[in-house]
């Protein structure tokens, strides 16, 4: 379509970390006047390519051209004075200062010797006016909102003679308004012929406001598609990618399914809602019942995790367990209403380091029996074999230093330290994620076998063959709302899911 | 220039303004001859040497940093002018610029500390006030009296102004010094680098702002004035003793914090820290014309607004945040 040269070009571009490939061999090129979405996965390489194009990593491999001329990037600074300005997803300007000066700081318009703040002021205001907003710009960056903080920091990006500007999931924090003002605002950029490169992770957003995609995935280029021949299902594919190892086959008791709906209800959560994270929804989930959680990164799956657990505080709705309505404000609640909630960032919210397997495995037993009824070191070390038998945990002894061992043992100590408290519903967040094949079969393995004896479980996973062999009942989420519930009873596929996650047919 | 737009912040700096007001206001009821425009003059006479220091710690406190240094750096001054005056019967003019080039040598050398290994400025300049008050006691354990034209001409040269009011040659230096430093902070580039640094350090530097240059210059400035009060302070003693300004560095934060600087950085006027430093001088100036008050009382007081002004802006950065709303972590 385009016939005129981009203005800038990225060809080939390598990128390795020690022992990791974040960049093998990707493309990307950007025209005027257009609008390019920048998709992919977590680990993808979509910040990494960005880190790249703005200097602040360094290329191993693959040519850069800008306008035409080769060039060489190797820092932020540098790439803004060659016109590529980036907008982050966290404001990287000062609240404490004027609008106009977070505008202008770092290249004032000084007039003898002095700053010139008239003249800033004016050229301030038109600025923008550029953009369609009409504030006070003497007032502090702080008494306006996040969005609008967010346009000043484009208004900034664009005031160094921008050429390319790179905006990353500029839109998180926004609500729908602010989404359509900032959209205002780039329509407008656009026009003038401005390049921009888009990410979000909102699949809605992409189609609203791009013209060409570029897919990555596992840090390789997967393609460049114009957005409005690209159904929305096949990107989401793309984007996930369509590996079936066929892995040892888990057998969730097929005829189960008639039973299920007569088991007894062990949650009802009606209109739960937290404002910004996740819109009101409703969930069942019955005992020895496995529930998926699907959708995108930043559908919402995390934060529906942890208004469950009592993790974050919800702002309608009520939970129901076993009938009984029950208030769950603080993960201590929960742990006393038998809950239990493996989170997904296992190095900074589960293990501690530094402590044994089995002293991890007790934590939350302890917990639960109160810091001063001690559990005896026999014991202790009693139910630390069982586990580490029954969980096959590697190396098979209890006394090891926890950071010593591969993810996936580690994950499986996390497992232990929760089942050990004996749940009645069991949270899992991503509990495969970044382990090893051998490990997520095991892992997925006991999910069945805990709910064969009755314990609820949550699987919030990303994978989706993993959410198929396991689950009973799939809640799909997008852009921060329940969209549908499927129950996965005949031969359901990926396909299926996938429709439901990008929506919009 | 800038609208004067009022906000939350700059509700400290009112609320000093007006604190000093009224403490004058209610000594010049109290006390006879309180009122007089020549006792107002004298708060700047005996705390010309305060100003200066307040001015470098202005920047400092700005910054989000802190400097404990100062007051020994003032003593250490007061040993070198003293004993090279005195003991090696230099002139003036080798030994005042040898007096400000410690100080700001030494001011430096904490800011490079500070910035390059990424330690601690509390840590840094504590080493750095032992150091200082040390080397002033190598110098000699003993006071030195001064005894030299120029200096007792700064001593006591009256400057009138208005009928019989007069200041001190050291008042002019702290005018100038306040000058340049409120031009400095409103109209040169470094000085807004230091207000973006002490509001996020980490946007300042994403935003292509030389953060290291300007950290190490604001400690030497910090000690540039430190060592230049220093001079001003021997003018007034006409003595060097490793004794002198025992604890200033505190009179010195307390002044900048209840003139209006917020102590975690980015917010503050150097014009405030000089009504800091005024009010400091009228609560002792209180207590002298009180007459059978120890002059303790000048700590109580001290003490106390401090908690007050502390208080008063930790309600105001919580008012502010509630005012944006609490964003989410995800």
């Amino acid at each position: 379509m385009q016939n005129q040269t981009p203005r800038l070009a990225m060809e080939g571009i390598v990128k390795e970390f020690p022992g990791v490939k974040a960049l093998s061999d990707v493309n990307f090129q950007l025209f005027p006047g257009e609008v390019h979405a920048l998709m992919g996965e977590n680990g993808a390489g979509k910040s990494t390519l960005i880190k790249v194009l703005t200097g602040v990593y360094s290329i191993d491999g693959g040519t850069v051209t800008l306008e035409g001329n080769p060039i060489h990037v190797n820092s932020p600074l540098e790439a803004q004075e060659l016109g590529i300005s980036t907008v982050y997803q966290e404001v990287n300007l000062c609240t404490n200062l004027s609008v106009v000066e977070n505008i202008f700081i770092g290249r004032q318009i000084m007039k003898k010797g002095r700053i010139d703040w008239k003249e800033m002021n004016r050229q301030a205001d038109e600025l923008l006016k550029r953009l369609n907003l009409n504030i006070d710009v003497t007032k502090l960056l702080s008494s306006y909102s996040v969005a609008m903080q967010q346009m000043i920091a484009i208004a900034r990006a664009l005031n160094v003679q921008a050429k390319v500007l790179i905006l990353d999931e500029p839109t998180s924090s926004l609500d729908r308004d602010e989404v359509n003002q900032l959209f205002d605002v780039i329509r407008n950029l656009q026009k003038e012929g401005l390049a921009i490169v888009f990410v979000s992770h909102f699949l809605d957003q992409i189609y609203e406001i791009s013209n060409r995609i570029t897919v990555l995935r596992n840090g390789e280029w997967i393609g460049e598609y114009m957005t409005k021949d690209l159904p929305r299902l096949e990107l989401v594919e793309k984007m996930i990618g369509k590996e079936l190892n066929e892995l040892t086959s888990i057998s969730k008791g097929k005829g189960d399914e008639v039973q299920t709906e007569k088991r007894e209800s062990f949650m009802e959560v009606e209109n739960l809602s937290k404002t910004g994270n996740i819109q009101p929804f409703n969930l069942d989930i019955h005992e020895g019942e496995i529930v998926g959680l699907a959708g995108l990164l930043g559908s919402g799956r995390t934060e529906l995790a942890r208004l469950l657990f009592g993790a974050d505080k919800p702002d309608t709705g009520e939970i129901k367990i076993k009938g009984v309505k029950k208030q769950l404000n603080s993960p201590k609640q929960a742990i006393a209403n038998r809950i239990a909630f493996c989170s997904e960032d296992r190095k900074a919210e589960g293990i501690i380091p530094e402590l044994t397997i089995r002293e991890n495995m007790i934590l939350a037993m302890q917990g639960t029996k109160g810091w001063f009824r001690f559990i005896p070191k026999k014991k202790q070390i009693e139910i630390a074999d069982e586990y580490v038998e029954l969980l096959n945990i590697n190396p098979p002894n209890p006394e090891q230093l926890i950071k010593n061992l591969s993810g996936g043992n580690q994950q499986k100590v996390m497992l232990a330290r929760w089942l050990i408290t004996n749940p009645e519903l069991l949270i899992l967040d991503e509990p495969t994620r970044g382990i090893d094949i051998g490990a997520k079969t095991e892992i997925m393995k006991l999910m069945v076998s805990l709910s064969e004896k009755g314990m609820s479980i949550l699987f919030v996973s990303s994978e989706l063959d993993e959410v198929l062999r396991t689950c009973d009942k799939i809640a799909v989420l997008r852009d921060r709302k329940k969209v549908s519930e499927i129950s996965n009873k005949d031969h359901k596929t990926q396909h299926d899911i996938m429709k439901e996650m990008a929506g919009g047919m | 220039m800038k609208k004067l737009n009022l906000d939350y912040k700059q509700l400290p700096l009112i609320a000093t303004i007006i604190l000093f007001i009224i403490m004058y206001a209610f000594g010049s009821f109290r006390y006879t001859g309180f009122f007089s425009s020549q006792v107002f003059l004298n708060l700047f006479i005996d705390n010309a040497f305060l100003i200066i220091v307040a001015v470098g710690m202005t920047f400092v406190i700005l910054s989000g940093g802190i400097d404990l240094s100062v007051g020994s750096v003032i003593a250490l001054t007061s040993m070198i002018a003293a004993s090279l005056i005195m003991n090696a019967g230099l002139s003036p003019w080798i030994v005042i610029p040898i007096c400000l080039l410690t100080g700001t040598l030494i001011g430096m050398g904490q800011g490079a500390l500070i910035q390059y290994f990424n330690l601690q400025p509390f840590i840094v300049t504590l080493a750095g006030m032992f150091l200082a008050r040390g080397l002033a006691y190598v110098i000699s354990v003993e006071t030195i009296a001064i005894n030299h034209p120029f200096f007792s001409y700064m001593a006591s040269g009256r400057i009138p102004i208005w009928g019989d009011n007069f200041i001190s040659p050291s008042v002019i230096i702290a005018f100038v010094v306040v000058v340049i430093a409120v031009f400095v902070a409103h109209f040169t580039k470094y000085g807004r680098n230091v207000y973006a640094i002490g509001g996020n350090e980490q946007s300042a530097l994403l935003m292509g702002l030389p953060v290291a240059r300007t950290k190490v210059m604001i400690y030497t400035v910090s000690g540039f004035c430190a060592s230049l009060s220093g001079l001003v302070f021997t003018f007034y003693m006409l003595s060097g003793y490793g004794l002198h300004a025992n604890g200033l560095e505190l009179d010195t934060i307390a002044a900048v914090v209840i003139g209006g600087t917020l102590l975690t950085g980015g917010s503050g006027y150097v014009a405030g820290s000089v009504v800091g430093v005024m009010i400091l001088g009228i609560i002792q100036t209180v207590i002298v014309f009180e007459g059978t008050l120890s002059s303790w009382w000048t700590k109580i007081a001290i003490g106390a607004l401090l908690l007050l002004f502390i208080v008063l802006q930790r309600v105001i950065v919580i008012r502010s945040k509630t005012k944006k709303g609490i964003i989410s972590q995800h």
